[in-house]
């Protein structure tokens, strides 16, 4: 295998939050760089910044100074709309509530992010099709998202992070709401996702379980990033 | 299409919440309806008036009465068609609370000048040549179950005694516009009874009703007809049956300004009920927003789904609303009836009630919208857990 | 029970926006509710001040105003030397002849015309009403064409000031003072000498006639023996029920049209407020499951979100209220359709009001409160605690 370059290129990224008059600082001189085709696990405690660093990332949040650059393209200097075109195009996300739709089925749920592409309702419906079909739920695109099981629901939200094809995959604790079952089929979902069609996954969490499947570890702690240091938690 | 879908099934969300509110829309427009329908009966006089008409009264006002001898003096100004007298009559059937308008007319003039009260043939011929007998509108026949033959008693209130009148006919309006509740008769029957026993309020007449042959004229012939009485004991007010029918309206402004006021209070409740449903959905639903938003959906998108369910719930009500006016119209229109003889629902105000519910669909859609898109993406987002 | 006080403000609080919405929407209904009343209340007070009790006015048979009533000077002779008039201290009856009569002015800011009643007095009118002081200038010399107006024609009327002229009945007459009526009807009218008005309008005829009785008892009999004369046609009655019956119909109008309103509107408020109230009950669902699997009683749970309903309703009462203080400024004034004559009169708050709008506002919001408390109170404990 060819030596793969840097995808995302993350350099002295700061982050606070201002609560009130105090302002309180959740990411501290962050740097560092994620490889194309990485599976990343970010762990620490809770409160350490997994999530803050991980919506960076993706151009949910800006930071307040550093860079983060994705592809050759500094998102950080991007201004609103054109962030959300490039989240548009580039990011799937999967979260640990599934943030599904309640009042639109599994199909249409996966169909969402694809409204905002010039597609056909035909190729739509290919795409959605295909998605499902690889989380396992083809089955079950008529169904509300009340009527699945969480490990579903998490499998449609993967479906609808995937459906767009980005290249990059974040995850923010996808197996947290999960019984064991649930969580392995997900965690080999994503494992399938990465190997298999070569997405790029940045995924939060603290369970070490969930961490294994990943082919790289970062610490978090209190807003640091700590160095090569993975190996002694597992 | 699938937003479209998300948008009604927002609404199916809480039923519950959604039918109280559509039905305190519909609850607000009726009352709106209501109360600008009673404002509409207000002027319905003016809007029946001809513009072919001129009133000519006493310019001190309209206690005052003038000499019958101006009738020919009026007829002889050109222009001028026909001249008819009449009395305000202001009797009362059996118990005051039976109000309703009653003239004293020269009746052959009159039903020319009034070419809108439809009489049958035969009951016009019967009318005028009975010189106690009455022409009563259906308004007022259904109203008390008379019918043609009837005797009729009024107790003068402005000329003393007992009243006796045969009804020989009845009349329609040509329009749902024309006032089909009141009563007229003969203005000689008042004026040789008055001859017999009070001379000296006899030949005096309460207003003149001058036909013109164009209403362009109108306000030539109103001046001059003036002139002619200048500086006599009785000084005459003309003016367009429209500006008189105006003049009582004017005196009585302050109660149209404060039912017109009480009308956009509950535009104001309207307003408050949808914007708190609003408020509270998109609360409910700011996780879901700010997901569509993170798929790069735009503002302008999200803010029309919140207003594309506002305004489907005020504009689901106002349509019940108006659907409920109707009969509503009907029940209030008898109750009021001794105040307003013609009391019809306009398609004016029907259609200000929809314009008034699509802003308040608009405005109480609009706040919870921007509050839902003013918040980060990753604030939004942590309210899914 | 402090702490469910206690519990039901925060979340007032809490929900800033809905509570503000609910409340003014609870406002609103009640400044709807209270104007009414006030006007009703205004119109009353005007009237019942207008007459005076042991007052007595006697017109026309069947006349029904003094506008449209006309007592001849023989029958008036009859009339004034009724016994049971009580007599002044220089020994001459309280009875005085009046001619009303109706004339256009046009009203301040516009060229419409609006009816004015001008009341042709003697001397002994004034001291049969009381209410009636004479505020600017002086009282008229009696023979002459001068006039004395109310204080609202003066307010409301181009050109009515002391030293200027009115023209009416074909002569000029002169203003000399400004009377205030106060509430009364009195405030919106012009007096001049009754002889002179007479003449100028060519009235034969008096209008009405008005006495003080000696002993108020004295009504029925005085009543019985003038309408049972055969040489006159009048109807006797006290000045107090006089002035009412003038205004029945703006009276009535008011309350039909008032009653109706408020109805319906507080149907809409009712309606607004089972909106809040369940949307707090839906909210909440796993905190009352809490505090019921922590041993809160069931009628513990109805009480709160009751309370809680009643502070969002008693809210909006105090800012409806608020609001509608402020129509105390201002007067209506309009036609009177009996008597086609121009009448005034002024939002009037009593205490009695603010209680009415606040019973009506507790009914409301305990309407409003009560079925989603009802649905609080039974929900199960397990599936209060159940999330979806
Ligand atoms: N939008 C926000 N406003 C204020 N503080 C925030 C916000 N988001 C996160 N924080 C704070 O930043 C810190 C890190 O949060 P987060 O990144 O969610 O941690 P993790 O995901 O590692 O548990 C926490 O102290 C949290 O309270
Ligand atoms: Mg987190």
């Amino acid at each position: 295998m060819a030596e793969s370059k840097n995808i995302i290129e993350i350099k002295s990224l700061y982050k606070s939050y201002k609560r009130g008059n105090q302002v309180i600082p959740v990411l501290q001189d962050i740097s560092f760089n994620i490889k194309e085709g990485e599976f990343l696990a970010l762990m620490g405690p809770s409160g350490s910044g997994k999530s803050t660093l991980l919506n960076l990332i993706a151009g949910i949040d800006k930071p307040d100074s550093g860079s983060i650059v994705v592809q050759g393209l500094d998102i950080t200097s991007l201004d609103e709309r054109t962030l959300s075109n490039w989240r548009a195009e580039n990011v799937g996300f999967i979260f640990q509530f599934y943030n599904l739709i309640p009042v639109l089925t599994a199909f249409e749920n996966v169909e969402l992010p694809l409204l905002l592409m010039n597609l056909s309702k035909k190729e739509r419906s290919e795409h959605v099709e295909m998605a499902l079909s690889i989380v396992g739920l083809y089955d079950r695109k008529e169904h509300y998202p009340s009527q699945l099981s969480g490990g579903q629901q998490q499998r449609v939200a993967i479906a609808r992070a995937i459906v767009t094809d980005p290249t990059i995959i974040v995850a923010d604790e996808p197996t947290g709401d999960l019984d064991k079952k649930s969580a392995e089929d997900v965690l080999n979902l994503m494992t399938q996702l990465n190997e298999k069609f070569g997405k790029t996954i940045v995924m939060v969490t603290h369970d070490l379980r969930a961490a294994k499947h990943a082919k790289t570890m970062k610490y978090l702690d209190k807003g640091f990033l700590i160095n090569g240091s993975t190996e002694i938690f597992i | 299409m699938v937003l479209l879908k998300y948008l009604f099934r927002n609404i199916f969300r809480h039923k519950l919440r959604s039918t109280l509110t559509v039905l305190s829309v519909s609850v607000a427009v009726l009352s709106f309806c209501l109360l600008n329908t009673i404002i509409t009966a207000w002027y319905a006089g003016v809007s029946a008036s001809s513009s072919y008409r001129l009133i000519v009264r006493n310019a001190i006002s309209l206690v005052f009465s003038l000499p019958l001898s101006y009738k020919e003096k009026i007829r002889q100004v050109k222009g001028v068609t026909y001249v008819a007298q009449g009395n305000w009559f202001g009797g009362i059937y059996i118990e005051e609370k039976n109000f309703f308008a009653n003239f004293a007319v020269e009746p052959e003039t009159f039903l020319r000048l009034y070419p809108e009260f439809i009489v049958k043939e035969e009951e016009k011929k019967a009318f005028l040549s009975d010189r106690k007998g009455c022409l009563v509108g259906r308004k007022l026949i259904e109203r008390f179950g008379w019918k043609v033959g009837d005797i009729v008693v009024l107790r003068g209130t402005i000329f003393p005694g007992n009243w006796e009148f045969v009804i020989r006919g009845i009349y329609y309006g040509k329009d749902k516009n024309v006032d089909e509740s009141q009563f007229l008769f003969h203005w000689d029957y008042l004026n040789e009874t008055l001859k017999k026993f009070a001379p000296s309020r006899a030949d005096q007449v309460g207003y003149y009703i001058v036909g013109i042959k164009n209403p362009e004229d109108s306000a030539v012939i109103s001046k001059e007809i003036d002139s002619l009485f200048k500086n006599s004991y009785a000084e005459t007010l003309t003016e367009t049956e429209k500006a008189f029918q105006l003049s009582f309206i004017t005196m009585t402004e302050a109660i149209v300004i404060a039912i017109k006021l009480v009308s956009f209070v509950v535009i104001g409740i309207i307003l408050v009920v949808v914007a708190n449903t609003m408020n509270m959905s998109v609360r409910e639903r700011r996780g879901e927003y700010s997901i569509l938003k993170m798929f790069g959906f735009s503002y302008t998108l999200i803010t029309s789904i919140i207003l594309g369910e506002s305004l489907l719930i005020v504009l689901t009500g106002a349509v019940l609303g108006v659907i409920f006016t109707f009969p509503a119209v009907k029940v209030v229109g008898d109750i009021l009836s001794v105040y307003f003889p013609v009391f019809i629902l306009e398609s004016k105000v029907i259609f200000e009630s929809l314009m008034y519910s699509f802003v308040v669909g608009i405005l109480s859609g609009i706040i919870p919208a921007i509050r839902s898109i003013r918040v980060d993406l990753s604030e939004g987002l942590r309210w899914n857990m | 029970m402090k702490l469910i006080l206690l519990y039901s403000l925060r979340n007032l609080v809490n929900r800033k926006l809905t509570t503000i919405l609910t409340a003014s929407g609870m406002a609103l209904v009640i400044l709807v509710f209270s104007a009414v009343l006030m006007l009703s209340e205004g119109l009353r007070k005007t009237l019942v001040k207008t007459g005076t009790p042991g007052n007595v006015v006697v017109i026309r048979k069947s006349s029904g105003s003094e506008v449209q009533s006309g007592i001849e000077k023989d029958q008036a002779r009859i009339i004034e030397v009724s016994p049971e008039i009580s007599l002044n201290e220089e020994g001459k009856r309280m009875v005085s002849k009046e001619l009303v009569v109706l004339i256009g002015l046009p009203k301040k800011g516009t060229d419409k015309l609006s009816n004015v009643v001008i009341r042709g007095i003697m001397e002994s009118s004034l001291p049969l009403r009381s209410q009636v002081k004479l505020k600017e200038g002086r009282m008229i010399r009696w023979g002459s064409n001068e006039i004395i107006v109310g204080n609202k024609i003066a307010d409301n009327f181009d050109g009515v000031r002391i030293g200027n002229t009115l023209n009416f009945g074909q002569r000029q007459w002169l203003v000399v003072g400004i009377f205030e009526g106060g509430t009364t009807g009195f405030s919106s009218e012009i007096w001049a000498d009754v002889e002179q008005l007479k003449q100028a309008f060519r009235r034969p005829n008096y209008s009405s006639m008005i006495f003080k009785l000696s002993n108020a008892k004295d009504f029925d009999i005085v009543k019985d023996r003038l309408e049972k004369d055969p040489r006159l046609t009048v109807e006797v009655k006290r000045e107090i029920e006089y002035y009412e019956d003038q205004s029945a119909m703006m009276a009535k109008f008011i309350k039909v049209l008032g009653v109706s309103m408020t109805v319906v509107f507080s149907i809409g408020a009712i309606l607004g407020a089972m909106i809040t109230m369940y949307s707090a009950v839906a909210q909440r669902k796993n905190e009352i499951g809490t505090l019921r699997a922590l041993g809160f009683q069931k009628t513990t749970i109805l009480t709160a979100f009751l309370v809680e309903s009643l502070f969002l309703s008693l809210i909006g009462c105090v800012f409806g209220l608020f609001l509608s203080s402020f129509l105390q400024l201002y007067t209506i004034s309009t036609m009177n359709w009996q008597t086609f004559s121009e009448l005034a009169f002024s939002f009037t708050l009593t205490p009695k009001i603010i209680l009415q709008s606040l019973l009506f506002s507790v009914i409301m919001g305990s309407l409003g409160g009560l079925i989603p408390a009802l649905r609080a109170s039974r929900q199960k404990i397990v599936d209060a605690l159940r999330t979806d």
